[in-house]
């Protein structure tokens, strides 16, 4: 019980007495209290539990255990929400006090920001089983190296006497006024067992403080739990089950005694867990600098435009492409605007994300502008990109008078007809499964986008390639299906240069 | 002078609730809650001065940090100090 | 050296070089990229990154960090910000500064994934309970997701309250070219932190104050350190205002539309000008009062059925005529639309 490191501050008349009656101290109010309790706003040198109250037992315990562990100065305590929510009071450690429940959630955290302090989650029935089971189950199966103090007395007591999960099946309660009947609200719920499933937590067990022996086991449990987090062996748990007398309207002799016999039965005591979790050593994230792993530059070889020497005949160029999902009608778009980037034009790219993206169907929008850019919506396009007949027949009505659309396909579909746009269908899916893969259709369809509105430089095309393109195999296919597209667009289709106000041909 | 007791305990008169747990689980039944009442109208425990055996279990059964304090006798040399987690079988 | 990001992950790397170093979050779309750029970003800086069971989990995460004193953040859009206002609430109360993302989409209840602004009300007014305000800032490129939230990180600690980036998917998807400048991280000092040192020992972090006159001192401080943001960080940009005669008031995805609108009617012979809101929290409302001095009317655009056109006719107070036009459930507006709308809210009917 006592040992030699027990130095307690005793009170000065006390003192006297020891020195001459030859008997010398063994338990004190811990220094893990505080003196005077001044958080509480009246009744400073007691705490607010009712009289016979288990939580003032647990508090003893756990504060003993801190002592003689010496963590006192590496403990954070989280006080929930429920009778104990004042346990901020008592504890001199540091305090986090949190919403009803989330005491896990708030602890993983706080200990994965302190992972050498010492993090206590402190709960009640209502706060852990009920609104917190969440919180509970996930923290125990991500085997945070917290310990968790579940005070089970079977009902709510700060708002006086409703059922909690843990309410025995027959028990009255303001909100099981014919006591709880199974029908209506289930089974008592077996916290200990219920996370002894999981693989990750160290050490779970059961005690309660219904008698002397039991008071004795549960200090144990206590400490132990405390042993295990400050040797960093994982998630502990212990369910302590507690009277309440004055919700019980029991007096606290009859209360305790009514622990033993009523709730030990139904929540029986034992240890449910207590071994080291295995952690398979997986493969650590690399650790890199902040301008790494942002793609900072430094600003010395900050990577000049590849081909500014291209003249933008245009203020700004809109681009839809459209397609299904798999057709690379994305990445064609951002390709796009990496070139327009590298040719210092403002540009920006927009994914339909939308419900079509999960449908199947694919469509991005495309601004390249000398200027800033407004909208980045393209509602009326400069150019269409479209991979398939239905992308053309969806969007080819909203080109813009003298427009382009480029269709991959063998031939313009006889019945589509878009009044004042210049239409051209390029068999680019065949021509790219000619050079070796149809993976490379949006670049034979970049190659004759270039050829047809010289928008960028295909200079620029290639260099963004082979940074982008990281097979080898795949990035000599784009090449050729670059150089394909554009031959396509000179040799075989005889377009009319079409006058645009902007000068764009 | 009656031989001395093994063991002492002072309550905390003010601290005490009157729960009577301590009284209920103190071995050799030395304590009970007194008849007066203190200023929160509750009845106090009290130490009947004989037959403790310092064991502790009354403060350990008391809900209330500072209410009890026990006391033992120094014996020279034979008084076995507990050693960490080492347990003192309280006298049951 | 400029580099092409998507707003979503523009926000992660904004977070990184204001110091942030801790995640906390939930997918939804359309805000997932956050998460998963933290999920690939932040371990390897030294940083902690978890995917919670819920954003209920997650927000009550980012309390016990906020509490240690590290800059945390999380990510998410209307459902699972929702799910986050108790905790916001709690974060206000306990004054715990920390950032959290709204990707905002079509609701209400599911709705759909598409960008909407219906989340105005629930982040500028406050949608948890109690006496409270969230500082909210908006971004309208993918540069400002990153810019905003390296502020929304020094506004948090300096007011010592949740910053709320608000966006939408349409930002959050985007992708634009992002300048970033590798900086020198300059943490500011928290001696109120719970660190589990001798030191932050006596430290509490609490909301709770049950006597009702220190409650009430407690809301007087907060509403005093309000007024001082007030004073001091509303932000907002105005383009083609000097001869303005109608203002299109906009922010987020509605501002670059009306940006273009403003432009496309002043072709027409429209004076037409814009007023963009940055911070939604404190709302501009001084520099919007001024700017009505020269205009006749302003016209209000936004993703919703009216939310932010409030606080526009709070801040005129009548002085000038306020018009609305607002497209939701995940349409955004295109230019002619726009320009179509204001024509005929003018006295000039074309």
């Amino acid at each position: 019980m006592a040992d030699e490191n027990v130095i307690s501050v005793l009170d000065p008349e006390v003192k006297s007495e020891v020195s001459n009656n030859g008997y010398e101290l063994v338990h004190s109010k811990s220094p893990l209290f505080y003196d005077l309790y001044e958080r509480k706003s009246e009744l400073k040198h007691q705490t607010h539990y009712c009289p016979g109250c288990g939580h003032g037992v647990a508090h003893k315990l756990i504060a003993e255990a801190l002592q003689e562990l010496k963590l006192q100065d590496k403990t954070i305590f989280v006080s929930p929400v429920g009778c104990s929510v004042f346990a901020y009071c008592y504890f001199d450690v540091g305090n986090v006090q949190v919403a009803h429940g989330r005491a896990p959630a708030s602890a993983t955290a706080i200990k994965r920001s302190c992972p050498d302090k010492i993090v206590i989650s402190y709960q009640g029935d209502g706060d852990l089983a009920a609104i917190g089971t969440a919180e509970i189950v996930h923290a125990a199966n991500r085997g945070e190296k917290i310990t968790v103090f579940f005070v089970n007395n079977g009902i709510y007591g700060m708002t006086g006497g409703q059922m909690a999960p843990t309410t025995l099946v027959g028990q009255k309660s303001t909100t099981s006024p014919w006591g709880r009947r199974p029908a209506n609200e289930g089974f008592p719920l077996h916290m200990a067992e219920l996370l002894a499933t999981l693989e990750a937590p160290a050490y779970i067990e059961r005690v309660a403080l219904s008698d002397n022996k039991n008071i004795m086991k549960a200090r144990r449990a206590i400490r132990k739990a405390l042993e295990l987090q400050r040797d960093g062996a994982g998630f502990s748990f212990v369910e302590i089950l507690s009277p309440c007398p004055t919700i019980w309207s029991k007096d606290p002799v009859e209360a305790r005694r009514w622990v033993l016999e009523n709730m030990t039965p139904i929540f029986p005591l034992n240890v449910f867990r207590d071994r080291r979790p295995e952690i398979p050593v997986g493969k650590e994230p690399p650790q890199r600098t902040v301008a790494d792993v942002l793609e900072i530059a430094p600003k010395d070889r900050a990577l000049a435009p590849a081909a500014l020497k291209h003249a933008h005949r245009f203020k700004d160029v809109k681009i839809k492409i459209a397609g299904f999902g798999g057709q690379g009608v994305l990445l064609l778009g951002q390709l796009l605007i990496e070139m327009g980037m590298r040719e210092a034009l403002e540009v920006s790219w927009l994914p339909s994300y939308g419900p079509e993206m999960r449908s199947g169907s694919a469509h991005c929008h495309v601004c390249l502008s000398k200027e800033r850019i407004g909208s980045p919506l393209v509602s009326c396009p400069d150019v269409l990109v479209a991979m398939n007949e239905f992308s053309l027949r969806k969007f080819a009505h909203e080109v813009e008078n003298g427009g382009l659309i480029l269709y991959n396909g063998a031939s313009i579909p006889a019945d589509f007809a878009a009044p004042g746009t210049q239409v051209v269908a390029i068999p680019a899916a065949e021509i790219a499964d000619k050079l070796g893969s149809t993976k490379a259709t949006n670049i034979v369809m970049m190659g004759a986008l270039l050829e047809e509105t010289e928008c960028l430089a295909p200079g620029t095309a290639l260099s963004v390639l082979e940074d982008k393109v990281k097979k080898l195999d795949l990035l000599e296919i784009d090449r050729k299906a670059l150089t394909a597209g554009r031959l396509f667009i000179d040799d075989q289709a005889h377009i009319g240069a079409v006058s645009q106000p902007d000068g764009f041909a | 002078m009656a031989e001395q007791a093994r063991g002492k305990v002072a309550v905390d008169v003010e601290e005490c609730k009157g729960c009577g747990l301590c009284v209920e689980s103190c071995p050799p039944k030395c304590l009970k809650l007194g008849p007066e009442l203190n200023s929160y109208g509750a009845h106090p425990a009290h130490y009947s001065g004989r037959d403790c055996t310092g064991c502790g279990i009354c403060f350990y059964c008391c809900p209330e940090p500072g209410a009890i304090t026990v006391y033992r006798i120094k014996t020279k040399g034979k008084f076995v100090a507990a050693t960490q987690g080492a347990e003192h079988a309280p006298a049951l | 050296m400029r580099q092409l990001c998507k707003g979503n992950v523009a926000v992660v790397k904004g977070a990184i070089l204001a110091g942030c170093r801790a995640y906390y979050g939930y997918p939804i779309t359309p805000a997932s990229e956050i998460a998963e750029s933290a999920a690939l970003y932040f371990p390897q800086v030294g940083g902690t990154f978890l995917q919670a069971e819920s954003e209920v989990a997650a927000i009550n995460m980012v309390y016990g960090a906020a509490a240690a004193g590290t800059r945390v953040m999380t990510g998410s859009s209307g459902p699972g910000v929702s799910l986050m206002q108790e905790g916001m609430s709690y974060l206000a109360g306990a004054e715990l500064p920390c950032v959290i993302v709204d990707v905002m989409r079509g609701g209400p209840g599911l709705g759909n994934i598409a960008p909407e602004q219906s989340d105005y009300f629930a982040m500028v007014k406050g949608g948890g309970h109690g006496n409270y305000r969230n500082i909210v800032l908006a971004p309208a490129s993918v540069q400002e997701m990153a810019d905003l939230t390296m502020l929304a990180f020094d506004l948090a600690d300096k007011y010592r309250n949740p910053v709320v980036v608000l966006t939408d998917g349409f930002v959050g998807q985007m992708m634009e070219p992002l300048d970033l400048e590798d900086r020198e991280i300059r943490l500011p000092e928290k001696p109120w932190a719970v660190q589990g040192t001798p030191e932050t020992r006596a430290n509490l972090v609490s909301s709770i104050y049950l006597e009702t006159d220190e409650l009430e001192d407690h809301q007087r401080r907060m509403e005093a350190k309000y007024m001082r943001a007030q004073q001091a960080e509303p932000r907002y940009e105005v383009c083609h205002t000097e001869d303005a005669e109608v203002l299109l008031v906009g922010y987020g995805i509605v501002s670059r539309v009306l940006l273009s609108t403003a432009e496309a009617l002043r072709q027409e012979g429209v004076k037409a000008g814009l007023f963009r809101p940055i911070t939604l929290w404190p709302f501009p409302s001084q520099a919007l009062a001024k700017a009505a001095a020269k205009v006749e009317k302003f016209v209000v655009v936004e993703l919703s059925n009216g939310q932010m056109v409030e606080d526009v006719r709070l801040a005129l107070n009548g002085k000038v005529p306020v018009e609305f036009y607002g497209r939701v459930g995940g349409n955004v507006p295109s230019v002619a639309e726009l320009q179509h709308q204001v024509l005929t809210r003018l006295a000039v009917a074309v």
